[in-house]
């Protein structure tokens, strides 16, 4: 008897990748599940300052035009859709979608679920004044140093409520803070009927979900090993997991697509932005990396296997952004002969004037890109004859106008610094506001998801 | 015998906050064993010394043959904070790479990894 198998594609792994990577999977081959990840740590600040300029707003509006590149595929074959586009709004993504479907002569045909209660913001008050201190689970710090200028305050949350608005036959499923991984694994866990103690399954879906959430990236995008001999990148297949009930599964991709999975590709993909490996927390499971099993299984296929999990923690993480000062950043690019000695100059002079103006940052970072802007004092002096170093200076402070006063020292240089400088074509620095990121931890029983199905 | 990092590992790394993580994986499963006795944190600190301002921490995958390290304090804060270019750590990796080995003849010969071109 052969075992049936559930098929999840990666179709994006940030907000910004490829706009064609949606269509392609649902179109290239057999899937049946689209898993589009938005949400880094910093996008869940930038899309509550959208909603707070416009009430409609705060959501991965990229969404839209993927669910309208795939809607044939959720019509006619059934794909479903798992995203975590909702943002700080999975309503107002959901009315988007609706309107686009309503738009495309689809009005009624796509059962959407959403999945909301991981906003925090509105309640942090209430949740300080119950003693859920938020402290920073990281450094320690207690959370009084932040609370006034925080910007967005969200659990992340688990596979529970994607599996429920699965059940309640939902077609897209739209999430707002939901962990990358969950996004993988509710499918699994809805289609094969996982209970929620069943770890080895859980933690399998769980690093299912790891190896894909970043796309092309384990299917020989940003693959160091053998990378000149990765064929055909221009038209890379985006993975997808074929699992079974078993926890095990198959990382492929679609046939007559570029790239390439191997064991190395997938290894890449695995050590990636990793801690303790024997403990991958997630709202579900703890997930044991030492555990995973990979062999190559055919050309551009490997099979995961072995995985162990455990019984998860009592708290969820919270990802909570606050307003911390400004900053900016700006380059200029000079010339042989010399050029190393000419920007090193240029950055003393630099420094000077922004001292005799007395202005305050918190740090001044010069780097010299060309030397040692990416490995630093790893790095060897180049000598005199570097075609080209790229001075890079960046301040940050909490003084906004002094920030604002260094974009204007850059320019002078061209015509009172070093010699045979040029590169300033992008005009001033901008000044940027800095939303800095403070990790938490809290109950879990303090947080209910909700989901609605709407149509 | 002088070792390169480069031509028995490959290598990924990425960002918590502050700290950059970088996964050292061996080119061949059977040059894990060397690469597990070489490149211990105390190696991998002082290989990225004036690099980092914090600890480096190791953790161990024989089952991938891979190593994992924790660098604190690589990121000029981190995240948004950071003024660097590569403020994510997303080329820590190679930077691991350049890592040269100090490897007993015979445990390199047993081992058969590859010698460091010389430079003439």
């Amino acid at each position: 008897m052969t075992r049936r198998v559930v098929r999840v594609a990666s179709g994006q792994g940030f907000w910004g990748d490829w706009l064609e990577a949606p269509r392609r999977q649902a179109e290239g081959g057999p899937i049946d599940y689209l898993m589009l990840d938005y949400l880094a740590e910093v996008t869940m600040s930038i899309l509550q300052k959208q909603k707070e300029r416009d009430p409609a707003m705060g959501y991965a509006r990229d969404f839209v035009g993927a669910i309208e590149s795939v809607l044939p595929a959720v019509l006619e074959r059934g794909v479903k859709v798992v995203a975590n586009a909702g943002g700080v709004n999975p309503g107002a993504c959901a009315d988007a979608v609706l309107a686009l479907t309503a738009s495309r002569g689809a009005a009624g045909r796509v059962k959407l679920g959403v999945v909301t209660g991981d906003d925090l913001l509105p309640r942090l008050d209430e949740l300080l004044a119950a003693g859920h201190e938020l402290r920073n689970m990281d450094t320690r710090e207690g959370f009084d140093t932040v609370r006034q200028r925080v910007v967005s305050a969200n659990a992340y949350l688990g596979s529970g409520p994607i599996v429920e608005a699965l059940a309640g036959g939902a077609q897209v499923v739209i999430t707002g803070r939901s962990t990358d991984t969950a996004l993988t694994m509710a499918p699994l866990r809805h289609e094969f009927g996982w209970r929620a103690d069943a770890w080895d399954q859980l933690a399998a879906g769980i690093v299912a979900g790891h190896i894909i959430e970043c796309g092309a990236q384990c299917s020989g995008g940003n693959c160091l090993a053998d990378w000149r001999t990765i064929p055909d990148l221009a038209n890379v297949g985006y993975p997808i997991v074929e699992a079974t009930d078993d926890g095990t599964f198959g990382i492929i991709k679609h046939p007559n697509t570029g790239g390439r999975i191997s064991v190395a590709s997938v290894t890449e993909q695995l050590v990636y932005e990793m801690g303790d490996p024997r403990s991958y927390i997630t709202p579900d499971v703890i997930a044991d990396f030492t555990t995973i099993r990979l062999a190559q299984d055919g050309e551009n296929r490997v099979r995961v296997f072995g995985i162990r999990g455990a019984p998860p923690t009592d708290s969820l993480k919270v990802s909570i952004a606050y307003r911390d000062g400004w900053k900016a950043v700006g380059s200029l690019v000079y010339a042989w002969p010399d050029a190393m000695e000419k920007a090193q100059l240029a950055d003393r002079v630099l420094r000077e004037r922004l001292e005799r103006l007395g202005l305050r940052f918190d740090h001044i970072l010069t780097e010299f890109v060309g030397v040692s802007a990416t490995h630093g004092p790893l790095v060897k002096d180049p000598g005199r004859d570097a075609p080209e170093v790229q001075l890079r200076i960046g301040v940050r402070g909490h003084d906004r106008a002094a920030v604002e006063r260094f974009t204007r020292e850059l320019a002078p240089l061209i015509l009172n610094g070093p010699p045979t400088v040029t590169g300033f074509a992008s005009g001033r620095p901008k000044v940027e506001e800095i939303v800095a990121y403070w990790p938490a931890l809290i109950d879990k029983r303090v947080v209910t998801p909700r989901v609605e199905i709407r149509s | 015998m002088k070792v390169r990092l480069l031509d028995i590992a490959h290598a990924r790394s990425g960002d918590k906050g502050d700290t950059a993580n970088v996964g050292l994986i061996a080119l061949r499963p059977e040059w894990y064993p060397l690469i597990e006795r070489c490149v211990t944190a105390d190696v991998v600190a002082a290989h990225f010394a004036g690099v980092i301002t914090g600890p480096v921490a190791r953790f161990e995958l024989p089952n991938l043959g891979a190593l994992n390290f924790l660098l604190r304090g690589a990121l000029d804060g981190g995240g948004t904070l950071s003024l660097k270019t590569d403020a994510q750590g997303k080329v820590f990796s190679t930077a691991l790479l350049r890592l040269v080995l100090d490897v007993p003849d015979d445990e390199a010969r047993a081992a058969g990894v590859p010698a460091a071109p010389t430079i003439p």
